[in-house]
């Protein structure tokens, strides 16, 4: 950042905060999400993105009576592109994690979900503790929450990493790696799947705080914290007035948001 | 016969031609200034950015990632160098349906991205485990590495048979036809004259070809091989700081400055013959 955009920040930020409380100046916004993690968000093969975060992200702007657009970005390059203003927020099931937080500014979380370990239907595997995985090769997307999770809590296990969460599917269908972590949420649907049918749920993990944070949160450009208290709060209305329970329901048949 | 009857006195130098100022030369001051401004750019992002913590973290990692792409390159080229013998002779064969297997073989491996071929024998391949496991090979094709090495030996034979036929083509009929006139045999001739000759001229597509290779080789951190590329990959998802990527290309271009170095050498050393 050099000092001329600096200052132009501090500038908006100062105009924004004269602005508080009034109708705000943002009227549209970009929204990156990556298109390859159902049931949250994908690109559907007709070009359309559908799935529970693009829906909420839509029930946001309309709550926050902005227009949205989408914009779909690799995993790897999402936070990045948003820094190089691609786009304005990031709604794709980002978990709200420390590290994250040194490179954006994230709203309250929008769910909450564990991760869990799936391992192929024939896996001589009985639990999911770090002594029954050691020297097994464990698959997870890369920097994801659930890479790091791997890595730390299984550190005896190998880690395999994926750019997407299409390859390591396809690499345990294949029977190349023992099992994978990822999202429960988006396990289940994937074993319920034609093409997950080779595999199975082992175990939820438990929760480690330091690594899958507080749950997903919608990220912005770090300091722009007007935004996200703006998304914080039409997360808070949101949940109020119902509409994240209809959307909620569209898709899973159990509550999503987790502990208050 | 002509005598010198007079000679020209001595002649002022020519009058220095006046440089002056063309479009195409301030164009050209022009672009060396953005490139200057933009070397300073990178070097001032690399001095800011210097982190004693990553560096400390992700250093050895970096080196671990450049021997997986050294041990890789280097073995695929030596394997795919024995591979493409047979390939290059079957291409210069006379028998009709050798000439058209090396041909199609080559055609289909220099036409296709090594991508493509990557993701066939890892993933594709890897689809048929049972009929792996069953003729013993599973234990193979269940590693990233091998299903990159493999790769990698299979695409650059195709494109080190193609060097090699050209070269051994190159050299002039009148070389064969002198070696027959001495009485060597086919074989002695080959290995002792044409050969040797063949190799000189192959030397520098060579180089390029394994200055591809090492370029070429960072495909493998797509399916999970922590190369170098991988290694950066790794540092980058952990980091969000670009400069993983400078670090990374810094490496590459040390090989490749190395190599280029190693190729001269062997060049002057081989051609010392062609030299007055």
């Amino acid at each position: 950042m050099n000092i001329s955009t600096r200052f132009f920040a501090a500038a908006s930020i100062a105009a924004l905060s004269l602005f508080a409380g009034s109708a705000m100046a943002q009227e549209k916004l970009v929204i990156g999400t990556e298109g390859a993690y159902p049931p949250f968000n994908t690109l559907e093969a007709n070009g359309n993105l559908t799935g529970f975060d693009v829906d909420i992200a839509k029930a946001l702007c309309e709550e926050m009576k902005v227009t949205c657009t989408f914009v779909t970005n690799d995993w790897d390059g999402i936070i990045p592109a948003l820094q190089s203003k691609k786009f304005d927020a990031i709604i794709a099931s980002m978990s709200i994690t420390p590290e994250r937080k040194e490179q954006v500014t994230f709203s309250k979380k929008y769910y909450n979900t564990p991760p869990a370990i799936a391992v192929p239907k024939d896996s001589p595997l009985k639990d999911a503790s770090p002594a029954s995985l050691k020297g097994k090769t464990l698959g997870a997307q890369g920097s994801t929450s659930h890479s790091n999770y791997v890595e730390k809590h299984f550190a005896d296990a190998e880690a395999k990493l994926y750019p997407t969460a299409d390859e390591y599917k396809l690499d345990i269908a294949n029977g190349r790696i023992d099992g994978v972590v990822d999202d429960i949420v988006v396990l289940t649907e994937w074993v319920k799947s034609d093409a997950g049918k080779c595999c199975k749920i082992l175990s939820p993990l438990p929760i480690d705080p330091e690594i899958n944070g507080e749950g997903a949160g919608v990220a912005v450009r770090k300091g722009e914290t007007a935004l996200a208290d703006k998304f914080t709060a039409a997360i808070a209305a949101i949940r109020t007035n119902g509409k994240y329970k209809q959307i909620q329901d569209k898709y899973f048949d159990f509550d999503v948001y987790g502990d208050k | 016969m002509s005598v010198i009857s007079e000679l020209i006195p001595p002649q002022p130098a020519p009058p220095e031609l006046k440089r002056r100022i063309t479009p195409a030369r301030v164009a050209a001051i022009g672009v060396l200034a953005l490139w200057a401004f933009l070397a300073v750019l990178l070097l001032l992002t690399v001095v800011n950015g210097w982190d004693q913590a990553k560096f400390l973290r992700y250093g050895p990692r970096y080196l671990n990632g450049l021997g997986v792409t050294l041990s890789l390159v280097g073995l695929s080229i030596v394997l795919g160098a024995i591979l493409s013998l047979p390939i290059a002779f079957a291409r210069m064969a006379q028998n009709r349906l050798l000439n058209a297997l090396a041909y199609g073989y080559v055609y289909v491996f220099r036409s296709t991205p090594l991508l493509a071929q990557l993701f066939l024998i890892y993933y594709g391949l890897g689809s048929f485990k049972p009929q792996l496991e069953t003729v013993g090979l599973w234990w193979f094709f269940r590693e990233a590495w091998y299903c990159g090495l493999l790769s990698f030996v299979l695409n650059t034979a195709a494109y080190q048979a193609e060097i090699l036929r050209g070269a051994i083509e190159s050299v002039s009929r009148g070389q064969h036809e002198g070696a027959a006139a001495l009485g060597l045999s086919k074989r002695v001739a080959f290995r002792k004259i044409i050969l040797p000759q063949a190799l000189i001229v192959a030397l520098r597509p060579y180089g390029n070809e394994i200055v591809l290779m090492i370029k070429g080789s960072a495909v493998v951190a797509i399916v999970t091989v922590y190369d170098l590329m991988g290694e950066t990959r790794y540092a980058f998802s952990r980091t969000f700081d670009y400069q993983t990527y400078l670090w990374a290309a810094v490496f590459y271009l040390a090989m490749v400055e190395a190599l280029r170095h190693i190729w001269a050498w062997i060049e002057r050393r081989l051609t010392r013959h062609l030299k007055r």
